[in-house]
């Protein structure tokens, strides 16, 4: 596709001669670099609560962002109306963070390469409501003749299709379609009058409705969260203090996003303020593991075509056999540290300034069987499923709170536990992985990731691992 | 309450609404301005400013509801809006609840709330970006031992809320709000942290000095260097007044109407019970002048006003919108509270634990070993168990004196014993945010370390 053919030309007139004009404005007062980014976002939601489709929603919200660098500074400013004396007026607000004549010569765009991880051809949000509605109508339906414990069902879908068109004063001009869609349930089991207990499942990606409909349906999600919940009922205190956790595949990847990921953030580290600063080269994990961030898997949650500042997503390896590798960088970090950009620039808006953030974030699988990891612990705590994380990244403590866990002992799973904090020091945690499983998972796509007020879609993924200390945040 | 004419955009939109075939219909319109100036390492790092104005829209028809929201205010936009909103009706399940409130239950406060102070508007980019600066400085300055920092930064918002329904309530207020923080990094060998201090205010001139900020901030990372680990063991807990008030967070999370009628809470059919020890109680109350959580009317459209949700340790009320009100059989308490698209959820007003009568210090001098948490980190807290295991970091207390600096630890509980447990309150309550909380100290929890 041409771009005079995408989204933006096509819908609001566009043009790359208009694209120049705007960037020159920025650029006015002597800004080394600027870009714009084009959004337009639309919205849908479904809820169903006591078997009652309580709430339908849906919207549109659209604008453009204009930066402008000049230095280390940023100059930024948006609009929601995208008629040109509104555009032009936000370039001249971002242009001021520079004073001077202009400096860079005329802008010239080009269309570089394109790809498409996301092939969807109608997008969930393009698609019948009836449709959507059906999914959250049938996870309630599951959910509840799971099993007669089950007492209340919460599910809730909700689906987005952005358009974006990026334009930098490097030239480079992209545009991408980006479909995103999740189905969430929650249960509540209760017996014999006793405290009830909540399971929790979810997942999506950038997918068609297709998925819901053949792949990961909404009865798998639904038996998923009451599973869960149905399993907690037995659930004794956690045990409290430093013992053997192992993680299972898949979402306890977390740790991942939590322990490493963020602190690999190029923005902290070239302010050093990161428990990683400065240590590139050094071995901070045990030399089973190797962590990579991969914006460029199919259909993924996390993944982009391209990152929002207009550079393609890649695979970057964070952790190789221990060793740390490289860092997360997004343009101002790149430009100021002279370090290749890593496709890692994301926000949550066209309202929001990008930052350096994670896409996907997981570790290869190893060598062990799964099983003998388990069997391999005389006594610790076994957690196949986690709710959300937060890190300090400057003492590289972190936490990330089991939603399902199991006592080990003699090598078996005996009890489940209520739900406990892990908690750890980013830098030193992974030295302690003993066992790195062969069965890597990715997450069922639910990730959101927090960082200064904004939010974006992630996604995680880890074999079962085996790490020999780790605090866990009981009662027992 | 002047206004730009927004409610009588919204009444119109109800109009148009009706029109469509709506039977009932709310509106809700929202422009805001935000002003951004960042500092690090004493050089202005960003600047950012904008405006943005959206309007969302629900509808019913019969006991059917729909939602739209927009950011294209063109006549075009609206009317798409409207379309969609009510054609969503039509795949929502008949809800015998769901409804505006009753008449007699709309209406706004009278009288200045303080929500605006025109010194926000007026106060020009330079001398924002001087109150940054001098924040960022006096914590450099403090101490040697920081010699980096994440920055500091002045931040303003001036919003103009408007909502109108079918049942002919039209209202809009004009709110400010400013902040100035600072996050110093502090390096002490091989020991690295950061902690930050914020002031808040409607006005510029309701902000604590630039250098007072800088200054306690630094005070705080100070203490946080060479901090280990514990040992695990149950021990008194103290809260100071910042990580206290998200236990008010957790409180409102446990008496919101939703998750009562859910039976998703531990306080859930608990009203008139005791739940909290006899020092515990508990206020909402929305109609404090110049506060956070302050405003004219709820997002339906009804009057905010004070309600008393744990008095002595005696769980009261719960925080009910129209909706979970119908659903339990009683009334709204005015807390309702929404974004643009979607049926009203509950927000509080300003939600806070009453003062005690001593101060701070003496409460930890009682104490022969215990933690004083400064921050917790996590979401670990469950509110249908009340189970509760969050990381933490603060101090340890050793024979009533803060004695040395902890991290990497968890302090775990259940809240229905840690409400009862709790032993002291202290008097230095301080409204930063629209919870609020002063120290508090609970009898025992388990901190998990070594």
């Amino acid at each position: 596709m041409r771009f005079s053919d995408s989204f933006f030309p096509q819908r609001f007139g566009i043009t790359t001669h208009d694209l120049e004009n705007y960037m020159a404005e920025a650029l006015s007062a002597g800004g080394a670099y600027a870009d714009l980014y084009f959004e337009y976002l639309s919205t849908s939601s479904i809820s169903i609560d006591e078997s009652i489709v309580k709430s339908a929603a849906q919207g549109v919200s659209l604008g453009v962002g204009v930066r402008v660098i000049a230095g280390e500074r940023t100059g930024y400013a948006y609009s929601g109306d995208l008629s040109p004396e509104k555009i032009r007026h936000a370039a001249r607000v971002a242009a001021c963070i520079a004073k001077g004549p202009a400096t860079v010569e005329k802008v010239s765009l080009s269309e570089g390469a394109r790809r498409n991880l996301y092939p969807v051809l109608t997008a969930p949000t393009e698609t019948a409501f009836a449709d959507r509605v059906d999914l959250v109508k049938r996870a309630d339906r599951a959910a509840r003749s799971y099993d007669p414990r089950i007492f209340q069902v919460q599910a809730s879908y909700a689906d987005n299709l952005r358009h974006v068109l990026v334009a930098t004063s490097d030239g480079v001009l992209s545009w991408d379609r980006q479909p995103l869609a999740r189905l969430n349930v929650a249960a509540l089991a209760r017996a014999n009058g006793d405290v009830p207990q909540r399971g929790h499942a979810g997942g999506g990606g950038r997918v068609d409705l297709a998925f819901f409909l053949n792949e990961k349906t909404p009865e798998h999600f639904a038996a998923e969260a009451a599973r869960e919940a149905i399993v907690m009922l037995d659930a004794v205190d956690a045990p409290a203090g430093e013992m053997t956790v192992v993680l299972g595949p898949g979402w306890p990847g977390i740790l991942l996003h939590e322990a490493v990921g963020h602190g690999l953030e190029a923005d902290f580290n070239r302010k050093g303020v990161s428990a990683f600063s400065g240590r590139i080269g050094q071995q901070v994990a045990s030399p089973l593991c190797t962590v990579v961030d991969d914006g460029t898997i199919a259909n993924r949650r996390g993944s982009l075509n391209v990152d929002d500042e207009g550079h393609p997503t890649g695979c970057n390896v964070l952790i190789e056999n221990g060793v740390l590798r490289g860092y997360l960088q997004d343009k101002l970090s790149s430009r100021i540290t002279g370090a290749a950009q890593t496709g890692s620039g994301r926000r949550e808006s066209y309202a929001h300034i990008p930052m350096p953030r994670m896409t996907n974030t997981f570790m290869l699988g190893g060598q062990s069987d799964p099983a003998e990891i388990i069997r391999s612990v005389p006594k610790g705590l076994y957690c196949p499923d986690f709710g959300g994380g937060q890190v300090d990244i400057t003492s590289g403590n972190f936490v990330f709170s089991a939603a399902e866990s199991y006592l080990i002992e003699d090598g078996k799973l005996t009890r489940p536990v209520r739900n406990a904090t892990l908690i750890g020091n980013g830098p030193e945690a992974l030295k302690y992985v003993s066992m790195v499983g062969n069965d890597l998972k990715l997450d069922e796509g639910i990730g959101i990731c927090g960082k200064d007020g904004q939010s974006v879609p992630v996604g995680v993924g880890i074999p079962t691992i085996k790490i020999d200390r780790m605090t866990v945040g009981g009662t027992a | 309450m002047s206004g730009n004419g927004y409610a009588a955009l919204a009444a119109e939109i109800v109009a148009q609404a009706l029109a469509a075939g709506a039977t009932g219909a709310e509106c809700t319109v929202s422009e805001g301005d935000e002003f951004s100036a960042g500092v690090r390492m004493r050089a202005v790092e960003t600047l950012k400013e904008a405006g943005s104005r959206a309007v969302g829209l629900r509808i019913l028809k019969g006991r059917h509801t729909g939602s739209a929201y927009t950011s294209d205010l063109a006549p075009d936009g609206i009317r798409r809006m409207v379309r969609s909103a009510v054609e969503l009706a039509d795949i929502t399940t008949e809800d015998p609840h769901a409804g505006l409130p009753d008449p007699e239950e709309l209406g706004s406060l009278p009288g200045d709330l303080g929500l605006y102070c025109p010194d926000v508007e007026s106060l020009a980019t330079d001398a924002k970006i001087d109150m940054a600066c001098r924040a960022e400085d006096a914590s450099l300055r403090a101490d040697p031992r920081i010699a980096n920092s994440e920055g500091a930064s002045f931040d303003t918002h001036v919003g103009q809320h408007a909502f109108a329904n079918s049942r002919g309530f039209a209202g809009e207020y004009r709110a400010s709000y400013c902040s100035l923080s600072t996050v110093p990094v502090a390096r002490q060998g091989e020991s690295m942290e950061r902690d930050y201090w914020q002031t808040a205010a409607r006005g510029v001139v309701g902000l604590e000095k630039p250098e007072d900020v800088g200054r306690i901030a630094a005070e705080r990372t100070l203490r946080r260097l060479g901090a280990v680990k514990v040992e695990t063991k149950r021990v008194p807990v103290v809260f100071d007044p910042r990580t206290a008030r998200s236990l008010v967070d957790n409180i409102f999370d446990a008496v919101h109407g939703g998750a009562i009628y859910r039976n998703e809470s531990f306080l859930a059919g608990k009203l008139g019970e005791r739940v909290g020890s006899d020092k515990l109680t508990v206020i909402d109350d929305g109609t404090i002048p110049g506060l956070f959580g302050t405003s004219p009317f709820d997002d339906e459209g009804v009057p905010t006003r004070r309600t008393v949700v744990i008095e002595n340790g005696v769980l009261r009320s719960y925080l009910l919108n129209t909706y979970t009100a119908r659903k339990l059989g009683l009334r709204t308490t005015g807390n309702a509270s929404r974004g643009l698209a979607g049926n009203a959820g509950v927000g509080n007003g300003n939600l806070y634990i009453e003062r005690g009568a001593e101060p701070p210090e003496r409460l930890i001098a009682g104490i022969r070993d215990g933690f004083y948490v400064t921050e917790l980190i996590g979401f670990g807290v469950n509110i249908v168990t009340g189970d509760y295991s969050r990381g933490a970091a603060g101090l340890w207390i050793r024979n009533g004196e803060l004695a040395f600096p902890v991290s990497e630890v968890t302090i775990a509980g259940k809240l229905p014993d840690m409400l009862l447990n709790l032993e002291a309150v202290g008097a230095d309550l301080e409204f930063r945010g629209s919870m609020a909380a002063p120290t508090l100290v609970l009898a025992e929890m388990t901190v998990g370390g070594r």
